[in-house]
Protein backbone atom coordinates (compact mmCIF):
# COMPACT_ATOMS: atom_id res chain seq x y z
CA UNK A 1 0.00 0.00 0.00
CA UNK A 2 2.62 2.38 1.15
CA UNK A 3 4.96 2.57 -1.57
CA UNK A 4 7.58 4.73 0.33
CA UNK A 5 7.94 2.01 3.22
CA UNK A 6 7.81 -1.12 1.55
CA UNK A 7 10.34 -2.79 3.40
CA UNK A 8 8.72 -3.36 6.62
CA UNK A 9 5.70 -5.88 6.55
CA UNK A 10 3.05 -5.39 8.97
CA UNK A 11 3.36 -8.58 10.62
CA UNK A 12 6.34 -10.91 11.16
CA UNK A 13 6.05 -13.75 13.12
CA UNK A 14 9.22 -15.70 13.17
CA UNK A 15 9.73 -19.22 15.55
CA UNK A 16 7.32 -18.30 17.73
CA UNK A 17 7.36 -21.00 20.70
CA UNK A 18 4.73 -20.88 23.74
CA UNK A 19 4.14 -23.70 26.36
CA UNK A 20 1.66 -22.42 29.07
CA UNK A 21 2.61 -22.27 32.97
CA UNK A 22 1.01 -25.55 33.60
CA UNK A 23 3.41 -27.08 30.90
CA UNK A 24 0.86 -27.27 27.82
CA UNK A 25 2.79 -26.68 24.59
CA UNK A 26 0.43 -24.63 22.54
CA UNK A 27 3.15 -23.09 19.40
CA UNK A 28 5.90 -25.20 18.59
CA UNK A 29 8.11 -22.31 16.31
CA UNK A 30 5.42 -20.65 14.09
CA UNK A 31 6.39 -18.31 11.00
CA UNK A 32 4.56 -16.24 8.76
CA UNK A 33 4.83 -12.56 7.47
CA UNK A 34 1.94 -10.12 6.20
CA UNK A 35 2.73 -7.42 3.96
CA UNK A 36 0.91 -3.98 4.38
CA UNK A 37 -2.76 -3.96 3.45
CA UNK A 38 -3.05 -7.83 2.53
CA UNK A 39 -6.43 -9.55 4.52
CA UNK A 40 -5.02 -12.70 5.05
CA UNK A 41 -7.43 -15.40 7.24
CA UNK A 42 -5.98 -17.48 9.66
CA UNK A 43 -7.53 -21.07 9.83
CA UNK A 44 -7.41 -24.27 12.19
CA UNK A 45 -9.06 -26.56 14.35
CA UNK A 46 -10.32 -25.69 17.60
CA UNK A 47 -7.35 -26.23 20.04
CA UNK A 48 -4.59 -25.59 17.26
CA UNK A 49 -3.60 -22.97 18.98
CA UNK A 50 -5.06 -19.80 17.00
CA UNK A 51 -6.14 -17.80 20.41
CA UNK A 52 -2.52 -18.12 21.78
CA UNK A 53 -0.99 -16.91 18.73
CA UNK A 54 -3.32 -13.95 18.53
CA UNK A 55 -2.23 -12.79 22.36
CA UNK A 56 1.38 -12.75 21.04
CA UNK A 57 0.49 -10.38 18.26
CA UNK A 58 0.26 -7.41 20.75
CA UNK A 59 2.75 -8.85 23.71
CA UNK A 60 -0.62 -9.82 26.16
CA UNK A 61 1.47 -13.58 26.11
CA UNK A 62 5.25 -13.48 25.72
CA UNK A 63 8.05 -15.29 27.55
CA UNK A 64 8.13 -17.81 24.91
CA UNK A 65 10.83 -18.39 21.87
CA UNK A 66 10.90 -16.38 18.83
CA UNK A 67 9.90 -13.06 17.92
CA UNK A 68 7.19 -10.83 16.89
CA UNK A 69 7.57 -7.51 14.85
CA UNK A 70 5.21 -5.38 14.00
CA UNK A 71 6.04 -3.29 11.03
CA UNK A 72 9.40 -3.13 12.02
CA UNK A 73 8.68 -2.68 15.86
CA UNK A 74 9.65 -5.82 17.91
CA UNK A 75 6.78 -6.40 20.45
CA UNK A 76 8.33 -6.34 24.13
CA UNK A 77 8.44 -4.59 27.38
CA UNK A 78 9.71 -1.43 26.02
CA UNK A 79 7.61 -0.81 22.85
CA UNK A 80 4.13 -1.92 24.34
CA UNK A 81 2.09 1.26 24.77
CA UNK A 82 3.28 1.99 20.92
CA UNK A 83 2.46 -1.77 19.70
CA UNK A 84 -0.89 -2.24 21.50
CA UNK A 85 -2.33 0.62 19.32
CA UNK A 86 -0.58 -0.87 16.10
CA UNK A 87 -2.45 -3.75 16.78
CA UNK A 88 -6.27 -3.78 17.41
CA UNK A 89 -7.63 -7.07 18.27
CA UNK A 90 -11.21 -7.28 18.08
CA UNK A 91 -12.24 -10.30 20.58
CA UNK A 92 -15.04 -12.18 19.75
CA UNK A 93 -17.42 -11.58 22.10
CA UNK A 94 -18.57 -8.04 21.82
CA UNK A 95 -19.73 -7.96 25.83
CA UNK A 96 -15.82 -8.25 26.31
CA UNK A 97 -15.03 -5.53 24.19
CA UNK A 98 -17.27 -2.80 25.07
CA UNK A 99 -17.02 -1.85 28.95
CA UNK A 100 -17.60 1.73 28.65
CA UNK A 101 -21.30 3.16 29.63
CA UNK A 102 -21.99 4.42 26.42
CA UNK A 103 -20.68 3.88 22.00
CA UNK A 104 -19.32 7.53 22.32
CA UNK A 105 -16.72 6.58 25.40
CA UNK A 106 -16.25 3.20 24.36
CA UNK A 107 -15.05 4.40 20.87
CA UNK A 108 -12.63 7.26 22.66
CA UNK A 109 -11.23 4.50 25.05
CA UNK A 110 -8.15 3.52 23.74
CA UNK A 111 -7.09 7.22 21.71
CA UNK A 112 -8.06 9.45 25.21
CA UNK A 113 -6.01 6.01 27.09
CA UNK A 114 -2.79 7.35 24.65
CA UNK A 115 -3.03 10.91 25.84
CA UNK A 116 -5.73 12.60 22.98
CA UNK A 117 -8.77 14.85 24.09
CA UNK A 118 -11.02 17.40 23.16
CA UNK A 119 -11.61 18.12 19.47
CA UNK A 120 -9.76 15.68 18.23
CA UNK A 121 -10.72 12.93 20.42
CA UNK A 122 -14.12 13.44 19.18
CA UNK A 123 -13.04 13.45 15.43
CA UNK A 124 -11.47 10.81 15.37
CA UNK A 125 -14.61 8.84 17.36
CA UNK A 126 -17.16 10.04 14.81
CA UNK A 127 -14.45 9.31 12.19
CA UNK A 128 -14.44 5.34 13.32
CA UNK A 129 -18.02 5.06 13.81
CA UNK A 130 -18.77 6.72 10.54
CA UNK A 131 -16.44 3.81 8.79
CA UNK A 132 -18.66 1.15 10.44
CA UNK A 133 -21.81 2.92 9.47
CA UNK A 134 -22.77 3.66 13.59
CA UNK A 135 -22.65 7.41 14.32
CA UNK A 136 -25.84 7.20 14.74
CA UNK A 137 -25.93 5.36 17.95
CA UNK A 138 -22.78 7.14 19.48
CA UNK A 139 -24.65 7.95 23.14
CA UNK A 140 -26.44 4.68 23.80
CA UNK A 141 -25.46 1.96 25.59
CA UNK A 142 -23.65 -0.94 24.40
CA UNK A 143 -26.27 -3.39 25.69
CA UNK A 144 -28.80 -1.87 23.77
CA UNK A 145 -27.42 -3.03 20.57
CA UNK A 146 -28.44 -5.74 18.07
CA UNK A 147 -25.44 -7.95 18.21
CA UNK A 148 -24.46 -7.72 14.57
CA UNK A 149 -24.49 -3.40 16.03
CA UNK A 150 -22.16 -4.39 18.93
CA UNK A 151 -19.61 -6.47 16.85
CA UNK A 152 -20.05 -3.40 14.79
CA UNK A 153 -18.69 -0.89 17.27
CA UNK A 154 -16.32 -3.60 18.71
CA UNK A 155 -14.46 -3.05 15.26
CA UNK A 156 -14.79 0.98 15.47
CA UNK A 157 -13.10 0.97 19.05
CA UNK A 158 -10.20 -0.66 17.27
CA UNK A 159 -10.38 1.37 14.07
CA UNK A 160 -10.35 4.35 16.57
CA UNK A 161 -6.54 3.59 17.30
CA UNK A 162 -5.64 3.63 13.79
CA UNK A 163 -3.70 0.55 13.86
CA UNK A 164 -1.51 -0.73 11.41
CA UNK A 165 -2.99 -4.45 11.70
CA UNK A 166 -6.31 -5.49 12.34
CA UNK A 167 -6.51 -8.94 14.43
CA UNK A 168 -10.19 -10.59 14.21
CA UNK A 169 -11.16 -13.15 16.55
CA UNK A 170 -14.08 -14.99 15.02
CA UNK A 171 -15.80 -11.91 13.60
CA UNK A 172 -18.82 -13.86 11.70
CA UNK A 173 -19.80 -15.87 15.07
CA UNK A 174 -22.88 -15.34 15.89
CA UNK A 175 -24.13 -12.94 13.52
CA UNK A 176 -26.96 -13.43 11.35
CA UNK A 177 -26.72 -13.28 7.22
CA UNK A 178 -27.25 -9.91 7.07
CA UNK A 179 -25.10 -8.42 9.80
CA UNK A 180 -22.32 -11.11 8.24
CA UNK A 181 -22.48 -9.60 4.61
CA UNK A 182 -22.72 -6.13 6.47
CA UNK A 183 -19.52 -6.55 8.18
CA UNK A 184 -17.50 -7.68 4.68
CA UNK A 185 -18.78 -4.54 3.14
CA UNK A 186 -16.91 -3.09 6.01
CA UNK A 187 -14.10 -5.08 6.37
CA UNK A 188 -13.16 -4.69 2.53
CA UNK A 189 -13.97 -0.58 2.33
CA UNK A 190 -11.25 -0.39 5.51
CA UNK A 191 -7.85 0.41 4.06
CA UNK A 192 -6.29 -1.49 6.76
CA UNK A 193 -4.08 -5.00 6.97
CA UNK A 194 -6.22 -7.18 8.29
CA UNK A 195 -5.70 -11.14 10.39
CA UNK A 196 -8.81 -12.82 10.21
CA UNK A 197 -9.35 -15.96 12.87
CA UNK A 198 -11.86 -18.21 11.45
CA UNK A 199 -13.51 -21.26 11.25
CA UNK A 200 -15.71 -19.70 8.60
CA UNK A 201 -14.46 -20.91 5.68
CA UNK A 202 -17.12 -19.41 2.90
CA UNK A 203 -15.83 -15.83 4.66
CA UNK A 204 -12.43 -15.96 4.75
CA UNK A 205 -12.99 -16.88 0.79
CA UNK A 206 -15.17 -14.29 0.61
CA UNK A 207 -12.50 -11.86 1.71
CA UNK A 208 -9.47 -12.97 2.29
CA UNK A 209 -7.27 -13.62 -0.81
CA UNK A 210 -4.86 -15.64 0.88
CA UNK A 211 -4.93 -17.99 3.75
CA UNK A 212 -2.69 -19.99 6.43
CA UNK A 213 -3.72 -23.01 8.22
CA UNK A 214 -2.75 -23.54 11.91
CA UNK A 215 -2.81 -27.16 12.83
CA UNK A 216 -1.15 -28.13 15.92
CA UNK A 217 0.89 -25.48 16.41
CA UNK A 218 2.50 -24.69 13.16
CA UNK A 219 1.59 -23.15 10.42
CA UNK A 220 0.56 -26.33 8.57
CA UNK A 221 -0.01 -24.49 4.70
CA UNK A 222 0.33 -20.67 3.59
CA UNK A 223 -1.41 -20.24 0.39
CA UNK A 224 -4.08 -18.44 -1.97
CA UNK A 225 -7.63 -19.22 0.00
CA UNK A 226 -9.44 -21.02 -2.70
CA UNK A 227 -6.32 -23.21 -3.60
CA UNK A 228 -6.03 -24.48 -0.10
CA UNK A 229 -10.17 -24.94 0.45
CA UNK A 230 -9.75 -27.11 -2.69
CA UNK A 231 -7.09 -29.25 -1.79
CA UNK A 232 -8.82 -32.19 -0.33
CA UNK A 233 -6.16 -33.99 1.53
CA UNK A 234 -4.98 -30.81 3.54
CA UNK A 235 -8.90 -30.06 4.47
CA UNK A 236 -8.85 -33.44 6.05
CA UNK A 237 -5.55 -33.80 7.45
CA UNK A 238 -6.68 -30.91 9.38
CA UNK A 239 -10.05 -31.02 10.84
CA UNK A 240 -11.12 -28.00 8.20
CA UNK A 241 -14.41 -28.57 6.60
CA UNK A 242 -16.67 -26.92 4.39
CA UNK A 243 -20.68 -26.63 5.15
CA UNK A 244 -22.86 -28.70 2.81
CA UNK A 245 -23.30 -28.09 -0.59
CA UNK A 246 -20.49 -25.38 -0.83
CA UNK A 247 -18.09 -26.19 -3.24
CA UNK A 248 -14.86 -23.49 -3.36
CA UNK A 249 -14.13 -24.21 -7.01
CA UNK A 250 -17.56 -23.07 -8.27
CA UNK A 251 -17.64 -19.88 -6.59
CA UNK A 252 -16.96 -16.98 -8.68
CA UNK A 253 -15.11 -13.70 -7.12
CA UNK A 254 -17.06 -10.23 -7.58
CA UNK A 255 -14.67 -7.42 -7.24
CA UNK B 1 -26.22 13.14 27.55
CA UNK B 2 -28.66 12.49 24.91
CA UNK B 3 -28.89 8.84 25.59
CA UNK B 4 -31.47 6.82 23.75
CA UNK B 5 -32.82 4.85 26.84
CA UNK B 6 -32.12 6.14 30.15
CA UNK B 7 -32.32 4.07 33.69
CA UNK B 8 -35.93 3.81 34.86
CA UNK B 9 -35.46 6.07 37.75
CA UNK B 10 -35.04 8.89 35.47
CA UNK B 11 -37.59 11.55 34.69
CA UNK B 12 -36.95 12.66 31.28
CA UNK B 13 -37.00 16.26 30.55
CA UNK B 14 -35.30 19.92 29.74
CA UNK B 15 -35.46 21.56 32.84
CA UNK B 16 -33.08 24.10 34.47
CA UNK B 17 -32.53 20.82 37.20
CA UNK B 18 -31.68 18.79 34.29
CA UNK B 19 -29.20 20.96 32.90
CA UNK B 20 -27.17 21.46 35.71
CA UNK B 21 -23.97 19.89 36.08
CA UNK B 22 -24.14 16.23 37.94
CA UNK B 23 -21.09 17.61 40.87
CA UNK B 24 -23.22 20.61 41.28
CA UNK B 25 -26.54 18.65 41.86
CA UNK B 26 -24.68 16.07 43.80
CA UNK B 27 -23.08 18.47 46.18
CA UNK B 28 -26.19 20.21 46.39
CA UNK B 29 -28.09 16.98 47.71
CA UNK B 30 -25.64 16.01 50.73
CA UNK B 31 -25.66 19.84 51.99
CA UNK B 32 -29.33 19.62 52.21
CA UNK B 33 -29.57 16.33 53.85
CA UNK B 34 -26.63 17.25 56.43
CA UNK B 35 -28.51 20.21 57.07
CA UNK B 36 -32.09 18.68 57.05
CA UNK B 37 -30.06 16.09 59.73
CA UNK B 38 -28.74 19.05 61.55
CA UNK B 39 -32.04 20.46 62.47
CA UNK B 40 -33.52 19.78 66.28
CA UNK B 41 -36.27 17.72 66.13
CA UNK B 42 -38.69 20.40 68.07
CA UNK B 43 -38.39 22.98 65.11
CA UNK B 44 -41.71 21.16 63.64
CA UNK B 45 -42.46 24.00 61.49
CA UNK B 46 -38.94 23.99 59.72
CA UNK B 47 -39.53 20.44 58.51
CA UNK B 48 -42.28 21.41 56.76
CA UNK B 49 -40.33 24.60 55.39
CA UNK B 50 -37.49 21.49 53.61
CA UNK B 51 -40.85 20.50 52.58
CA UNK B 52 -41.68 23.44 50.66
CA UNK B 53 -38.38 23.80 49.35
CA UNK B 54 -38.04 20.42 48.12
CA UNK B 55 -41.64 21.30 46.06
CA UNK B 56 -40.10 24.26 44.55
CA UNK B 57 -37.20 22.02 43.15
CA UNK B 58 -39.80 19.27 42.12
CA UNK B 59 -41.79 22.40 40.63
CA UNK B 60 -38.94 23.87 38.83
CA UNK B 61 -37.54 20.11 37.45
CA UNK B 62 -41.47 19.75 36.18
CA UNK B 63 -40.96 16.28 38.21
CA UNK B 64 -44.73 14.99 38.85
CA UNK B 65 -45.91 15.24 42.30
CA UNK B 66 -47.53 11.69 41.92
CA UNK B 67 -44.12 10.05 40.47
CA UNK B 68 -42.38 11.61 43.72
CA UNK B 69 -44.48 10.63 46.00
CA UNK B 70 -44.86 7.29 44.60
CA UNK B 71 -40.79 7.07 44.78
CA UNK B 72 -40.72 8.10 48.57
CA UNK B 73 -42.72 4.78 49.04
CA UNK B 74 -39.31 3.19 48.67
CA UNK B 75 -38.30 4.37 52.75
CA UNK B 76 -41.17 2.28 54.06
CA UNK B 77 -39.16 -0.86 55.23
CA UNK B 78 -36.50 1.49 56.51
CA UNK B 79 -39.17 3.73 58.94
CA UNK B 80 -40.89 0.56 60.07
CA UNK B 81 -38.75 -0.05 62.93
CA UNK B 82 -40.01 4.23 63.33
CA UNK B 83 -43.32 3.28 63.85
CA UNK B 84 -42.09 0.86 66.88
CA UNK B 85 -40.30 3.44 68.90
CA UNK B 86 -43.47 5.14 70.47
CA UNK B 87 -44.24 1.52 71.76
CA UNK B 88 -40.68 0.32 72.98
CA UNK B 89 -38.78 3.50 74.32
CA UNK B 90 -39.53 4.09 78.19
CA UNK B 91 -39.92 7.47 80.17
CA UNK B 92 -42.75 9.68 80.02
CA UNK B 93 -46.12 8.26 78.76
CA UNK B 94 -48.74 9.68 76.71
CA UNK B 95 -52.52 8.83 76.13
CA UNK B 96 -53.52 8.68 72.66
CA UNK B 97 -56.37 7.05 71.48
CA UNK B 98 -56.39 4.84 74.37
CA UNK B 99 -53.03 3.80 73.52
CA UNK B 100 -50.06 4.65 76.22
CA UNK B 101 -47.49 5.62 74.25
CA UNK B 102 -44.02 7.27 75.01
CA UNK B 103 -43.43 10.54 74.57
CA UNK B 104 -39.47 10.41 73.98
CA UNK B 105 -40.36 7.31 72.03
CA UNK B 106 -42.97 9.76 69.83
CA UNK B 107 -40.19 12.25 69.52
CA UNK B 108 -38.23 9.83 68.14
CA UNK B 109 -40.37 8.62 65.96
CA UNK B 110 -41.03 11.46 64.07
CA UNK B 111 -37.36 12.34 63.77
CA UNK B 112 -36.42 9.50 61.80
CA UNK B 113 -39.46 9.83 59.65
CA UNK B 114 -39.29 13.42 59.13
CA UNK B 115 -35.91 13.18 58.56
CA UNK B 116 -35.61 10.04 56.45
CA UNK B 117 -38.85 11.28 54.15
CA UNK B 118 -37.24 14.70 53.06
CA UNK B 119 -33.64 12.52 52.50
CA UNK B 120 -35.27 10.10 50.59
CA UNK B 121 -37.21 12.89 48.74
CA UNK B 122 -34.38 15.04 47.80
CA UNK B 123 -32.38 11.45 46.54
CA UNK B 124 -35.35 10.97 44.40
CA UNK B 125 -35.01 14.35 43.09
CA UNK B 126 -31.53 13.74 42.15
CA UNK B 127 -31.89 10.53 40.48
CA UNK B 128 -35.22 12.14 38.46
CA UNK B 129 -32.80 14.20 37.43
CA UNK B 130 -30.18 13.10 37.05
CA UNK B 131 -28.82 10.04 34.35
CA UNK B 132 -26.70 7.27 35.56
CA UNK B 133 -23.55 8.03 33.77
CA UNK B 134 -23.95 11.90 34.64
CA UNK B 135 -24.10 10.82 37.79
CA UNK B 136 -20.88 8.78 37.43
CA UNK B 137 -19.31 11.55 36.18
CA UNK B 138 -20.46 13.88 38.94
CA UNK B 139 -18.94 11.82 40.90
CA UNK B 140 -15.44 11.72 39.21
CA UNK B 141 -15.13 15.06 39.35
CA UNK B 142 -15.86 15.68 43.08
CA UNK B 143 -12.85 13.54 43.48
CA UNK B 144 -14.08 9.96 44.61
CA UNK B 145 -11.87 7.56 44.84
CA UNK B 146 -11.01 6.37 40.71
CA UNK B 147 -11.43 2.89 41.22
CA UNK B 148 -15.11 3.06 43.33
CA UNK B 149 -15.73 5.30 39.91
CA UNK B 150 -14.64 2.50 37.83
CA UNK B 151 -16.73 -0.45 39.76
CA UNK B 152 -19.97 1.21 39.71
CA UNK B 153 -19.69 2.04 36.02
CA UNK B 154 -18.59 -1.75 35.21
CA UNK B 155 -21.95 -2.62 37.15
CA UNK B 156 -23.84 -0.94 35.26
CA UNK B 157 -22.42 -1.55 31.77
CA UNK B 158 -22.52 -5.62 32.55
CA UNK B 159 -25.42 -5.81 34.95
CA UNK B 160 -27.54 -6.38 32.15
CA UNK B 161 -25.38 -8.77 30.78
CA UNK B 162 -24.74 -10.92 34.17
CA UNK B 163 -29.01 -10.66 34.83
CA UNK B 164 -29.59 -11.75 31.21
CA UNK B 165 -26.91 -14.76 31.83
CA UNK B 166 -28.85 -15.27 35.07
CA UNK B 167 -32.15 -15.63 33.13
CA UNK B 168 -30.70 -18.58 30.45
CA UNK B 169 -29.68 -20.39 33.49
CA UNK B 170 -33.07 -20.46 35.05
CA UNK B 171 -34.27 -21.18 31.63
CA UNK B 172 -32.03 -24.19 31.30
CA UNK B 173 -32.61 -24.89 34.69
CA UNK B 174 -36.70 -24.96 34.18
CA UNK B 175 -36.62 -26.74 30.73
CA UNK B 176 -34.89 -29.49 32.35
CA UNK B 177 -37.93 -30.04 34.69
CA UNK B 178 -36.38 -28.70 37.57
CA UNK B 179 -38.83 -26.23 39.74
CA UNK B 180 -37.43 -24.68 42.83
CA UNK B 181 -39.96 -25.69 45.08
CA UNK B 182 -38.41 -25.77 48.97
CA UNK B 183 -35.28 -26.00 50.98
CA UNK B 184 -33.84 -29.12 49.39
CA UNK B 185 -33.15 -27.48 45.91
CA UNK B 186 -31.08 -24.49 47.82
CA UNK B 187 -28.58 -26.72 46.73
CA UNK B 188 -28.92 -26.76 43.04
CA UNK B 189 -29.01 -22.87 43.24
CA UNK B 190 -26.36 -22.09 45.21
CA UNK B 191 -24.54 -24.14 42.39
CA UNK B 192 -26.02 -22.32 39.75
CA UNK B 193 -25.24 -18.91 42.04
CA UNK B 194 -21.58 -20.04 42.19
CA UNK B 195 -21.10 -21.42 38.32
CA UNK B 196 -22.76 -17.59 38.02
CA UNK B 197 -19.28 -16.17 39.97
CA UNK B 198 -17.37 -18.18 37.79
CA UNK B 199 -18.56 -16.99 34.48
CA UNK B 200 -18.80 -13.56 35.29
CA UNK B 201 -15.29 -13.91 37.09
CA UNK B 202 -13.93 -14.99 33.53
CA UNK B 203 -15.76 -12.30 32.20
CA UNK B 204 -14.09 -9.92 34.05
CA UNK B 205 -10.78 -11.43 32.61
CA UNK B 206 -11.78 -10.81 29.59
CA UNK B 207 -12.61 -7.58 29.54
CA UNK B 208 -9.50 -6.66 31.63
CA UNK B 209 -7.34 -8.41 28.36
CA UNK B 210 -9.59 -6.10 26.12
CA UNK B 211 -8.90 -3.26 28.11
CA UNK B 212 -5.23 -3.75 27.93
CA UNK B 213 -5.38 -4.46 24.82
CA UNK B 214 -6.66 -0.92 23.87
CA UNK B 215 -3.95 0.60 26.04
CA UNK B 216 -5.06 0.68 29.61
CA UNK B 217 -2.62 0.66 32.32
CA UNK B 218 -4.23 0.86 35.66
CA UNK B 219 -6.58 4.55 35.12
CA UNK B 220 -9.21 5.48 33.10
CA UNK B 221 -8.39 7.66 30.41
CA UNK B 222 -11.18 11.32 31.37
CA UNK B 223 -13.17 11.27 27.94
CA UNK B 224 -15.79 13.90 29.43
CA UNK B 225 -15.01 16.82 31.58
CA UNK B 226 -18.33 18.12 33.49
CA UNK B 227 -17.30 21.72 34.42
CA UNK B 228 -19.86 24.19 36.42
CA UNK B 229 -19.64 27.59 36.21
CA UNK B 230 -20.13 29.97 38.85
CA UNK B 231 -23.85 30.84 38.32
CA UNK B 232 -24.57 26.93 38.21
CA UNK B 233 -22.63 26.64 41.61
CA UNK B 234 -24.86 29.22 43.10
CA UNK B 235 -28.02 28.24 41.24
CA UNK B 236 -27.93 24.53 42.85
CA UNK B 237 -26.54 25.51 46.09
CA UNK B 238 -29.23 27.87 46.22
CA UNK B 239 -31.43 24.67 47.98
CA UNK B 240 -28.79 23.60 50.61
CA UNK B 241 -28.79 27.61 51.75
CA UNK B 242 -31.99 28.36 51.79
CA UNK B 243 -32.14 25.34 53.65
CA UNK B 244 -29.60 26.06 55.98
CA UNK B 245 -30.85 29.73 57.15
CA UNK B 246 -33.92 27.73 58.05
CA UNK B 247 -32.13 25.03 60.45
CA UNK B 248 -29.92 28.45 61.88
CA UNK B 249 -33.84 29.81 62.49
CA UNK B 250 -34.50 26.61 64.36
CA UNK B 251 -31.90 26.60 66.40
CA UNK B 252 -32.32 30.02 67.67
CA UNK B 253 -35.91 30.20 68.13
Amino acid sequence: MDAVTPAAPSLEVSDLAFAYPDGHQALFGVDFRIGRGERVALLGPNGAGKTTLVLHLNGILTGGAGTVTVAGLPVGKRHMAEIRRRVGIVFQDPDDQLFMPTVREDVAFGPAAAGMKGAELEERVRTALERVGMEAFADRPPHHLSFGQRRRVAVATVLAMEPEILVLDEPSSNLDPASRRELADILRSLDVTVLMVTHDLPYALELCPRSLVLSDGVIAADGGTGDLLSDDELMRTHRLELPFGFDPRSVTMGA
Amino acid sequence: MGAGHAHKLYVHGHSPVHALPPHTKLAATLAFVVVVVSTPREAMWAFALYAVLLAAVAHQARVPAGVLLRRLLIEIPFVAFAVLMPFVAEGERVDVLGLSLSVDGLWGAWNVLAKGTLGVAASVLLASTTGLRELLLGLQRLKLPPLLVQIASFMIRYGDVITDEMRRMRIARESRGFEASGVRHWGVLAKSAGALFIRSYERGERVHLAMVSRGYAGSMPVIDEVTASRAQWSYALALPFAALAVCLLGWTL
